[in-house]
């Protein structure tokens, strides 16, 4: 997909920036400000069926088709090239990243299923809930979509295109957009979709992730907790 | 040694009417908000029964509580830090709202506006959660109230561990008795340890457990870690709240809602000091059985000089010191060994204790089949309610320790009985179970009589000597926004209902009105 100059220098140079400043600025200001509304939003009390099943699938699939996005993109080329080769790394790519994929999509689909169907969930349910849910079933899709893709131009370097587009943006080398320019429209879109959930995520349930990540650090405390009054936390 | 000081309650269930007066006070100020229908952070179950939520002392079910790994470690029993991470996303263990009810109204409505019928028009019940008509009513909150519901149900009780339960279906040997459940603000509590968000703590200074409603991101690992279910998710804010021990009036000396309002004036409130180093020794005793001794050997006396000059070493005010002294709870539970806590079991350490019921002599007993004891006393066996029964409740399934109390209680009603009657008095009565006449009348002063001054001593905690108290006035509960700022988190940027933001509708004036 080729778009006008000026389009493609947005959609790819201005608004990934655009996001990203969103994002962290957006989730800052909720953490510091309202606290309050910082959670997870379980509805596992409301529901048990399907969670288990479709919570797990898709927790457990997304987190490694992330860990997958962050390895494969952000690591200097260099070194990935030293243990394997282009081909090599856009096999993995395809084969890890597809097996996950298709456990995050169907721990989605049943999800999506449960939070629609059943009224107690649906009821309970912001248009934030459903909508954030549905932008990443399609963000999934996309993601899958690029396999067959990538399947056919293995040895073409357009994997590789993919991998220098990310890196410009992140280390702000300059110049993405012009490398984007011309690549499948279903990379570009899952590009731009990926960074539109960046955007809207401060202002939904996504900023649990981050919360998330904050939990490893229950694995280094103490089990106990106690506060004193004016201040410290002892155990 | 590190000396603390925790507020820690006592309940007389030998006085209990099983009025709910607790529960509906409780419910009145702390639960009567969305999401928190089916909440009742105090109730009262009738036993046996298996109570509220549904099989709640079943921890092979809910794997609530810990258990003491062969190295002597403890470890939450629904599993250590990693397995709690691990099932992050769908918790196991969590119960559902059938396992506590699904909260109702009835659709009074129609009963004044339905249209002339040639039969009463009737409220039907409407869920409080899908807002739809319910077919049936399938489970409250206090289902089994006074023995409701088939035997063959309420025997699922747990308590009945190698009890003969079958008898006690039957008319003429059945039991009941009343077992009201707050939260039990534990030394060693599971779900503070069960938190990935670090969101519960235990206060230093008066032991009270809370929830940083601004921290807990509803991972909801606190509800199935507590082996009492005394946490409840509110599925509209999507955080854990739970029983408070009233803090704001802890705090200035008054006991709690559900102390204060008891009509049949069971409960105690006062402090018990004791030394957190032994915590963790005494949750991993390795026999259950020693459970018991082990939490009342960490408790500490207050009469003593050099208890006293380390407590206030320890930043434990004199004042503090002094309530303990005075203490009720430490009278019940550590002088006199009448109160013990509910499933030590579960090696939580639980703060709030139960003086056993009395209940009537068995028809068979009365009937002269079971001679009573040389002092002239029943034996205790022969009373309605199985000893084995209220030790599984309460000591771990140690029955010597419920014979006792139970004797104690017995010997101090049947002195008073004598005195009243002007019988003789006989001290022999007493010294049989190990009391003398100074302690039985003490006994007689705080349980039957109960004074208020003599069931509530609670030391103010000086909250203005460590935060401004100005900013502190007028302070609110739970809301659902940040603190007391009247934001309602429906109308917010984050989290809420987009668009569907508060204002105030503009009117346009008529001038020819």
């Amino acid at each position: 997909m080729t778009l006008p100059t000026q389009l493609n220098e947005f959609l790819f140079g201005i608004y990934p920036y655009i996001c990203l400043a969103v994002l962290l600025l957006g989730s800052l200001i909720r953490f510091d400000r309202e606290p309050y509304s910082w959670k997870s939003d379980s509805s596992q009390i409301l529901r048990k069926g399907q969670l288990k099943l479709g919570s797990n699938l898709f927790h457990y699939g997304v987190l490694i088709v992330i860990l997958g996005h962050f390895v494969g993109f952000l690591l200097p080329e260099k070194l990935v090239y030293l243990i394997v080769t282009p081909t090599q790394h856009e096999l993995l790519a395809m084969v890890v990243g597809g097996i996950a994929g298709l456990c995050a999509i169907t721990g989605m689909t049943i999800l999506i299923h449960r939070r629609l169907y059943y009224r107690r969930i649906r009821g309970n349910s912001r248009k934030w809930d459903i909508t954030i849910v549905i932008m990443l079933w399609f963000q999934l899709a996309l993601g899958l979509a690029t396999i067959w893709y990538s399947a056919h131009t293995l040895e073409g370097g357009g994997f590789e295109r993919l991998v220098a587009y990310v890196q410009s943006i992140v280390y702000f080398e300059g110049g993405s957009a012009a490398i984007i320019r011309g690549v499948p429209w279903v990379y570009q879109v899952h590009i731009l979709l990926g960074f539109t959930i960046f955007l809207v995520s401060p202002f939904t349930r996504m900023v649990h992730i981050w919360s998330g990540v904050g939990s490893l650090a229950y694995l280094f405390r103490p089990y106990q907790l106690v506060r004193k009054r004016g201040g410290s936390v002892n155990s | 040694m590190k000396i603390r000081a925790q507020i820690a309650m006592v309940l007389n269930l030998d006085k209990c009417i099983g009025c709910h007066t607790c529960s509906v006070t409780c419910k009145n100020v702390w639960t009567s908000r969305k999401g928190m229908e089916y909440a009742w952070f105090n109730n009262v179950e009738t036993k046996p029964g298996i109570g509220y939520p549904k099989d709640w002392e079943n921890q092979e079910r809910w794997n609530g509580g810990w258990v003491r790994k062969p190295n002597g470690k403890l470890v939450p029993k629904q599993g250590g830090r990693f397995a709690v991470l691990a099932r992050i996303f769908a918790n196991p263990n969590l119960p559902e709202m059938e396992d506590y009810y699904e909260p109702f109204t009835f659709d009074y409505e129609n009963l004044q506006t339905a249209p002339e019928l040639p039969t009463a028009p009737v409220a039907r019940p409407i869920s409080l959660i899908s807002g739809r008509t319910m077919d049936k009513i399938e489970w409250g909150p206090n289902w089994e109230e006074i023995l409701g519901g088939e035997f063959d149900k309420r025997k699922q009780d747990y308590n009945f561990e190698a009890v003969q339960k079958d008898i006690y279906g039957q008319f003429e040997n059945t039991f009941m008795m009343y077992l009201p459940r707050l939260c039990e603000h534990c030394l060693n509590p599971t779900c503070v340890a069960s938190c990935p968000s670090g969101s519960i703590y235990k206060r230093e200074e008066d032991g009270i457990v809370l929830i940083d409603q601004d921290k807990c991101r509803g991972w909801r690992m606190c509800v199935s870690g507590c082996p009492y279910k005394k946490i409840y998710y509110n599925w509209v804010s999507g955080k854990a709240e739970k029983c408070t021990f009233c803090y704001p009036r802890i705090e200035v000396g008054l006991p709690t809602v559900c102390s204060e309002t008891c009509v049949g004036r069971i409960r105690y409130l006062s402090v018990l000091l004791y030394d957190a180093d032994r915590i963790s020794d005494a949750a991993g005793t390795e026999n259950p059985l020693d459970l018991y001794q082990a939490q009342l050997d960490i408790f500490l006396d207050p009469f003593d000089p050099e208890i006293q000059r380390k407590a206030l070493e320890d930043g434990v005010p004199a004042e503090w010191i002094e309530a303990a002294q005075r203490s009720p709870t430490y009278k019940m539970a550590v002088e006199w060994k009448i109160a013990f806590p509910l499933h030590p079991e579960y090696r939580t350490l639980p703060m709030v204790w139960y003086v056993p019921p009395l209940s009537p002599i068995t028809a068979h007993a009365n009937a002269g089949a079971i001679d009573s004891g040389s002092n002239g006393l029943p034996d205790v066996g022969s009373l309605r309610i199985p000893v084995r029964y209220l030790a599984n409740l309460l000591t771990a399934g140690n029955e010597p320790p419920i014979v006792g109390a139970l004797e104690r209680m017995l010997a101090m009603r049947a002195w008073f009985r004598g005195k009243q009657l002007g019988n003789p008095p006989d001290p022999a009565l007493l010294t049989s179970v190990g009391l003398d006449e100074a302690t039985a009348d003490d006994m007689h002063r705080y349980l039957a009589l109960a004074n208020y001054e003599d069931r509530f001593v609670i030391p103010t905690a000086h909250r203005e000597e460590a935060e401004n108290a100005y900013q502190l006035r007028g302070g609110c509960g739970f809301t659902f926004g940040n603190g007391c700022d009247g934001i309602d988190a429906k109308a917010g940027l984050f989290g809420g209902k987009m668009g569907r933001r508060k204002v105030i509708p503009v009117r346009e004036l008529d001038d020819s009105q």
